[in-house]
């Protein structure tokens, strides 16, 4: 059966290429629409009339929502390379709960680095750092967090990496000084063809956020 | 029959009144598999607690050979994975998998935040909470509907991933609806979910877990009462 696959998805949003990561690694063939998120198409809406957010992931005419659930669909379905999930039940439980733990936390936080100012942004920044920690505690000495290989918690937070430029900026501090490991892991997953051709350049990236932040802040 | 597993290689740290504790328990139940249920004094967290999951520091956690496993949903996916000769938890087929994770996370993300605040709420803030969970409701109708496709659970014939996510729910449900003097779930609006309810708490692996609602509005009664009292939480 010829395989219809479709993205709906947006150039900057993290989530989403979380999702062409995955087809990446996958090598799946498939059509990638960019939404205009201030004026959403009819097929967004009436394929995630819940959230009418992207990602959509359309498979044969299915909509399949939300980015980590879109990447285990991804996996399970394309499951004859690049594994994702690993197959123990306990190293899944951990994988899923550290990609829980990216989708709770990292974004919040990072957005509060560039629409808050003074004292806010001052803990905005505290906490911003204390997740990265977690996460460079937990990645330890491997090289990747799902151990030898590219995996899941990968997947899941190396998205947030052309962001870095953005967060930095705005939250006033170097990712090289504070999280050398962060950076480090980083640039091992960028070597990755399917990371590299999907994350865009971290400077269009800030402009971006730029934009977004005057807006926000009504400059 | 009861799983060969000795009780000591499987804990679940938590509380009664938890809904997201309630979710480990059942599925524990479905794969009939025995555990010592470890109770948090409220109000103060075990060095076990802390020691066994130092990101979140919350309960539920499944302590399996003595590794730890959170966040009630990864341990509900965990005991299906572990125990794979029981009946199965998530459905068998990717996209159903897909849809019922979603509404999972639509739960947690959307209709449990926006059910919880309602007992305390008062006026335009109530009736808007009050509207979002209505509106919630009708959703998980239709997704029943699509599920189900005429059986008793999402699961179909048995209860299932998306049962146990949304089921845990039921007693604080039923005690916003008592302390919030409002109707949520209704025969009128949602008939299958209402239906649905019944059969789920009268179900084997579910029976004894779901608190009485009075049980729960002195809980939550005592609860307030003590934020009050210290100020801060």
């Amino acid at each position: 059966m010829a395989e219809e696959v479709v993205l709906l998805d947006f150039w900057v949003s993290m989530f989403g290429m979380r999702v062409r990561v995955a087809l990446a690694e996958k090598g799946i063939k498939y059509e990638y629409r960019e939404e205009d998120l201030r004026n959403k198409s009819d097929l967004l809406l009436q394929m995630n009339p819940v959230h009418k957010k992207i990602p959509v992931l359309i498979h044969n005419g299915k909509p399949i929502c939300e980015s980590l659930i879109i990447v285990q669909y991804i996996d399970e379905v394309w499951n004859d390379k690049s594994p994702l999930l690993p197959s123990d039940p306990y190293k899944r439980a951990q994988a899923r709960f550290w990609a829980d733990f990216v989708d709770k936390k990292v974004y919040e936080s990072g957005r509060k680095l560039w629409t808050t100012k003074g004292e806010e942004h001052g803990a905005a920044k505290k906490e911003f750092l204390e997740i990265l920690k977690t996460l460079e505690e937990e990645l330890g000495e491997k090289p990747y967090f799902g151990g030898e290989t590219f995996g899941f918690v990968d997947v899941a937070f190396v998205t947030f990496y052309s962001w870095f430029n953005a967060f930095e900026t705005f939250g006033e501090f170097s990712m090289e000084a504070e999280h050398p490991k962060i950076i480090a892991w980083a640039k091992r997953c960028m070597q990755k063809e399917s990371v590299a051709k999907t994350l865009p350049d971290q400077q269009k990236v800030y402009e971006f956020v730029l934009g977004m932040r005057k807006r926000f802040l009504g400059e | 029959m009861a799983n060969t597993s000795s009780t000591h290689d499987v804990k679940v740290l938590g509380a009664w009144p938890s809904p997201f504790v309630i979710r480990a328990r059942i599925a524990l139940n479905i794969k009939s598999v025995e555990y010592e249920f470890l109770a948090e004094t409220p109000g103060s967290k075990s060095q076990l607690l802390l020691q066994s999951n130092p990101v979140h520091k919350k309960i539920p956690v499944l302590i399996h050979r003595g590794k730890p496993i959170a966040e009630s949903l990864v341990i509900v996916q965990y005991i299906d994975e572990v125990w794979s000769s029981g009946p199965s938890i998530l459905p068998s087929d990717p996209y159903d998998r897909a849809i019922a994770r979603f509404w999972a996370a639509y739960v947690d993300d959307k209709f449990f935040p926006s059910l919880r605040p309602i007992k305390s709420a008062q006026g335009e803030e109530k009736a808007a909470l009050v509207k979002q969970v209505n509106e919630g409701l009708v959703l998980l109708e239709e997704a029943f509907q699509k599920s189900s496709k005429g059986k008793a659970f999402f699961g179909g014939d048995r209860i299932g991933y998306l049962d146990v996510a949304f089921g845990s729910m039921l007693g604080w449900l039923r005690a916003t609806e008592k302390m919030g003097e409002v109707k949520l779930l209704d025969e009128a609006k949602t008939p299958g979910l209402v239906q649905w309810a019944e059969s789920f708490c009268a179900d084997g692996a579910v029976k004894g877990l779901i608190p009485d609602t009075e049980k729960i509005v002195e809980f939550a009664k005592l609860i307030a009462a003590r934020m009050k009292g210290s100020g801060s939480s």
